[in-house]
């Protein structure tokens, strides 16, 4: 029998270390040795462990242009065992936020200021996401088939219960039929199991397409997709620019759901520190995502469009989300920011400057300056 | 209406495998699962992960893959109740439970017809004792791996003297050189490897290591440990296979000079990552022009007599290109080395035969089936 084989007890951490030597996301910048020498050995208390993190950012080195955050989390209380790592990729990921900041939560639509006037020639539709985590269940990267089936059942109970404009009906990925998908297809409605190199090297596709799903209500305005990337995302949308009401029915929305998981002690996660908790740590505190798709072909052109939307705080992407490029001049513009501040103050940034952005592309066909527009940092 | 926790059950987490057609799928039931699930080996792993792959990835109506892959030597035994019925399935009936698996790595003959046959080739894979594999190893174990293999590797001398080429230090040159010779291997795409976890912090410890005559080449760490392959062009299969042997004897002999070992036992023979490259793990073949015999409806039924598989000129799950096929043992369990590669010496001269004798307008027979396992 072999005389070498490996001594019981660990390797020494320096023997474990990933090579990051080409590497450019945010967990790369932060992992030094002596930060994975103290974390190594923890695990949290569903199993989950450091180098199940990270091994999403060993697997992807990133891209020179494109900072990716590079780590995940498998749990809610991963981001309390593996605080010397997450902490500081949380700070540089979400503008400098510290351990000791606090995260408000405000899904008081009637907080909203405007919203409901967006010139619809321009502003072709509005949307707001955000994500949500079942507490008491391990996320996507770690979940067993077991949890993520019970997560199913709760989310298929919770939206079944709803009534009004809130009325729908949901779409186990595993039974849709071939004209079901097709519809879903055609809405724009259909995820499809992940194929970025991101999501899968982090485990998010396995045991596909076992308990995942898509809800919606009749009138395709509010929609829930159920065990992709995280436990749930909730989406509400329309054509045109009405942003207010987009945000009504969201918040609506969300709060009725949230009560019925509340009342089976399943509530979301959350705490007050890092705000609602999902899986990529580029989510955490609202989670949210709200924007438009803009028809902006002079101002997108503008020498002064990447500066004017870094100073309103906002992002663009191509039409087909995100890492597309824009077509035909029209984007999707949308709040940069998830961790600080609240869902009123950041879906009030969108209808803000996509309102003043708007007025320059105006300007700019009738061949005016736009200079004395541009806006002072937000 | 409540929930208790009872994600911890067997039954909750048994996966949908109705629309799947692979051997893990055809073997696993309720029973076996509950039974396995909280199981683990020595390294921790655990059926579930032995079954991702599988579950991951249906299969396909027409190829009917394994669906399950081994994380250490002890896989085997600790979960055997799935991985016997699936080894049973996959090698034709070969029983781990009564049977025993030969291995013999000494040929005396060989030698083809080079007017058909382009080239020669025999690989198979080795296991680091100790160490655990692919789907399951930490980055340290991989590059103790890499170190065992490459310090084993600069012991060989004479013809198989040669020099290794990790994959995350090799420059552009070199690369573009190994890509020419068709000795360099990417990043697993495959989602049947990439489910099962082995492309994991990809190029860490991975490489290719090939001896100066280039036609002795190991590549480190891809799906097992080692991947050890001898080929040259033309049809001098015995000297292809006396290379092979040699080396493969010479770098056990250097690994045991410093402790180490390859996993191997007369039940599974050498132990490999996926079951279907158990016993031998030995892939013996050539490319071979057969213009008219591919042609001939009795090709396959021939084939199948032969106990060989065609592939495309590419490897597996390739077409052929013009006349041009891959002829291979279909065997890997259950039969020697020397009987595996002496099969397809009497498969491939079989073909030669029958290609002539259509060349002179002549009829041609199917052969009767090779016997299987010896008694």
């Amino acid at each position: 029998c072999a005389k070498n084989t490996q001594p019981t007890g660990t390797p020494p951490f320096e023997e474990e270390f990933p090579d990051l030597s080409k590497h450019n996301n945010h967990m790369a910048k932060v992992l030094s040795k002596e930060v994975y020498g103290k974390l190594r050995d923890k695990q949290t208390p569903s199993g989950y462990t450091l180098d199940d993190v990270i091994q999403t950012g060993v697997d992807n080195p990133g891209h020179p242009f494109i900072m990716t955050v590079g780590c995940v989390a498998g749990d809610e209380e991963s981001y309390e065992v593996f605080k010397d790592l997450l902490d500081p990729v949380i700070s540089d990921r979400h503008g400098g936020y510290k351990p000791t900041d606090k995260h408000k939560t405000d899904l008081n639509h009637e907080n909203l200021k405007g919203g409901d006037d967006l010139d619809p020639n321009y502003v072709l539709s509005s949307r707001v996401r955000t994500g949500r985590s079942i507490k008491g269940f391990t996320l996507p990267p770690h979940n067993s088939r077991g949890e993520r089936r019970i997560i199913e059942r709760l989310s298929i109970e919770a939206l079944n219960s709803l009534d009004g404009e809130f009325k729908g009906k949901y779409y186990p990925l595993k039974t849709m039929t071939d004209a079901e998908q097709e519809q879903l297809i055609a809405d724009h409605f259909l995820f499809d199991k992940p194929v970025s190199p991101l999501l899968t090297c982090a485990g998010m596709a396995r045991d596909w397409p076992d308990g995942r799903g898509i809800w919606h209500n009749e009138n395709k305005t509010f929609l829930v997709w159920v065990n992709e990337e995280d436990h749930l995302r909730v989406i509400s949308m329309q054509k045109g620019g009405n942003m207010r009401e987009v945000f009504r029915r969201f918040c609506v929305g969300l709060q009725k759901i949230e009560e019925i998981f509340k009342k089976h002690d399943h509530g979301f996660m959350w705490n007050e520190h890092l705000g609602y908790i999902l899986t990529c740590p580029s989510n955490l505190g609202t989670g949210l995502r709200g924007g438009v798709h803009v028809k902006l072909p002079k101002l997108s052109t503008h020498p002064k469009f990447e500066e004017i939307l870094t100073r309103l705080r906002l992002q663009k992407r191509g039409t087909g989300g995100v890492d597309t490029a824009s077509v035909g001049g029209v984007f999707d513009i949308s709040n940069a920011d998830r961790l600080g501040s609240s869902e009123v103050e950041q879906v009030q940034l969108v209808v803000d400057g996509v309102k003043l952005m708007v007025e320059m592309e105006k300007k700019l066909e009738k061949g005016e300056s736009i200079d004395s527009m541009i806006p002072a940092q937000k | 209406m409540s929930f208790p926790n009872t994600t911890k059950a067997p039954r909750a987490d048994f996966p949908d495998l109705r629309k799947h057609n692979n051997c893990m799928a055809s073997a696993l039931t309720p029973g076996i699962y509950a039974r396995l699930r909280d199981k683990t080996t020595p390294n921790n792993w655990t059926l579930d992960q032995c079954i991702q792959t599988g579950v991951d990835n249906p299969g396909h109506p027409f190829i009917k893959t394994v669906g399950m892959v081994a994380g250490d030597e002890e896989t085997y035994e600790v979960f055997a109740e799935l991985f016997d019925p699936v080894i049973k399935d996959r090698h034709n009936g070969y029983d781990p439970r009564t049977m025993k698996h030969p291995t013999d790595l000494d040929i005396t003959s060989g030698f083809f017809d080079e007017r058909y046959v382009l080239s020669s080739r025999v690989r198979t894979g080795r296991s680091i004792r100790g160490l655990s594999l692919p789907p399951a190893c930490t980055r340290s174990e991989r590059r103790e791996v890499e170190r065992v293999v490459v310090t084993a590797l600069a012991g060989l001398k004479g013809d198989l003297t040669g020099r290794y080429y990790s994959l995350g230090d090799m420059s552009e040159r070199e690369q573009q050189q190994l890509i020419d010779e068709h000795f360099l291997f990417d990043k697993p795409v495959s989602p049947l490897l990439t489910a099962a976890g082995m492309a994991r912090d990809w190029p860490d410890a991975r490489g290719i290591w090939h001896n100066n005559e280039k036609n002795f080449l190991i590549w480190i760490n891809e799906e097992d440990h080692t991947r050890v392959i001898s080929m040259e062009k033309g049809g001098n299969m015995k000297r292809v296979f006396e290379r092979f042997c040699r080396g493969l004897k010479q770098v056990e002999r250097l690994i045991q000079e410093r402790g180490w070992e390859f996993m191997w036992n007369e039940r599974l023979g050498y132990i490999l990552t996926c079951p279907s490259n158990l016993g031998t793990g030995l892939r013996a073949g050539v490319h071979i022009r057969l213009p008219l015999l591919s042609k001939d409806a009795r090709f396959k039924k021939i084939l199948d007599n032969l106990r060989l598989q065609k592939r495309g000129t590419g490897g597996v799950d390739t077409a052929a290109t013009g006349d041009t096929f891959d002829i291979s043992n279909l065997d890997r369990l259950g039969k020697s080395e020397v009987e595996l590669v002496q099969l397809v010496i009497d498969g491939v001269n079989y073909l030669i035969e029958c290609e002539k004798r259509l060349e002179r307008g002549q009829d041609i027979k199917i052969p009767s089936p090779v016997p299987q396992f010896r008694k």
